[in-house]
């Protein structure tokens, strides 16, 4: 700064910052934080309702259904099927990833619930309902208990999910 | 075991909102900027501070803009023993009601004056500007006041 400038240089002043901050110290309870050290570990790990029999992943610790604890945990698998998609065009403050790019529902093998994931390695108009994907992690020593673990998913080269497979998960 | 444990981490939430001040606390702000306090004449002849640009008692126009202070009068306060991060001083300091002289309203700010016992109603304050290269044009330009006849 050279302690010179007056205040014609400078200008009238015209806008003022006004941030709004909120410090969370966020807690997501037991049953997420088996998920996120599954993510730690490089795996999706889900929970079972003991009445329903269906798996949830991120799992809450209880069954929305049935009400009861969800107590099981299961190993999921690394693919899926994209059940739902949106191909992302707008650029918005904040944005981290070029655009365009795939936002997609996807349905883990074993899961009874679609959880949101990019989709990258696939042009954006060949994207689709039923397409197989693989989640694509980031290096060992990066994973983190965070989704941040996993990087993105992509065609997994898998002949597309028959419609009858997911059309209950929609 | 530890795996068992719920997991915490910190999240902070911030939206990066700017907004327009338009030309009367426009000048205000540049005032700050500048080192020096305005206000604006009202419809009857009163001196409002922070300057509007409708007269609140009348809704309309306000009229040129007049310095006000550097000095003013405390017309209530309360003591903040306990500053959260997001106050403008780290130490103790009263919130005020101050009255510039040359002002017919009161404007809220800081006085730094110590502890509660030093502070009190009618007590002459004077304005305490952040050095030239650090005002940006903003109500926190002003550091605080401080009691006249020197700091406590």
């Amino acid at each position: 700064m050279s302690g010179q400038t007056t205040a014609e240089d400078l200008g009238p002043v015209t806008t003022l910052a006004t941030p709004i901050r909120l410090d969370f110290e966020f807690t997501p309870g037991v049953a997420q934080s088996r998920f996120l050290r599954g993510l730690e570990k490089g795996r999706f790990v889900g929970q079972r309702c003991p009445t329903c029999g269906k798996v949830y992943v991120p799992s809450r610790g209880s069954c929305p259904t049935d009400g009861v604890p969800t107590t099981e945990d299961v190993d999921l698998a690394n693919v899926g099927t994209v059940t739902t998609y949106c191909v992302v065009n707008v650029p918005f403050a904040g944005q981290s990833i070029e655009i365009p790019y795939i936002c997609a529902q996807v349905l883990l093998d074993g899961a009874d619930i679609s959880f949101m994931g990019l989709i990258q390695q696939i042009p954006t108009d060949e994207i689709r309902m039923g397409l197989r994907v693989e989640a694509v992690w980031v290096e060992p020593e990066e994973l983190t208990p965070s989704l941040a673990s996993v990087r993105y998913f992509r065609p997994s080269g898998e002949p597309d999910a028959d419609y009858e497979t997911y059309k209950d998960y929609l | 075991m530890p795996e068992s444990e719920a997991l915490h981490a910190s999240h902070v939430l911030e939206y990066p909102y700017s907004r327009s001040v338009g030309p009367v606390i426009g000048a205000f702000l540049t005032g700050l900027r500048d080192g020096r306090l305005l206000g604006v004449r009202g419809a009857g002849g009163s001196v409002i501070v922070p300057p509007t640009e409708y007269d609140p008692a009348t809704g309309d126009d306000t009229g040129e803009l007049v310095e006000v202070g550097p000095g003013g009068v405390v017309e209530s306060w309360a003591w903040v023993p306990n500053p959260l991060p997001k106050h403008p001083l780290a130490r103790p300091f009263a919130w005020a009601l101050i009255r510039l002289d040359g002002a017919d309203t009161a404007m809220l700010h800081v006085v730094d004056a110590g502890g509660p016992d030093q502070v009190a109603t009618g007590d002459r304050v004077t304005v305490h500007f952040r050095p030239a290269g650090d005002r940006i044009g903003a109500m926190a330009d002003i550091e605080a006041f401080v009691p006249e006849g020197g700091t406590a």
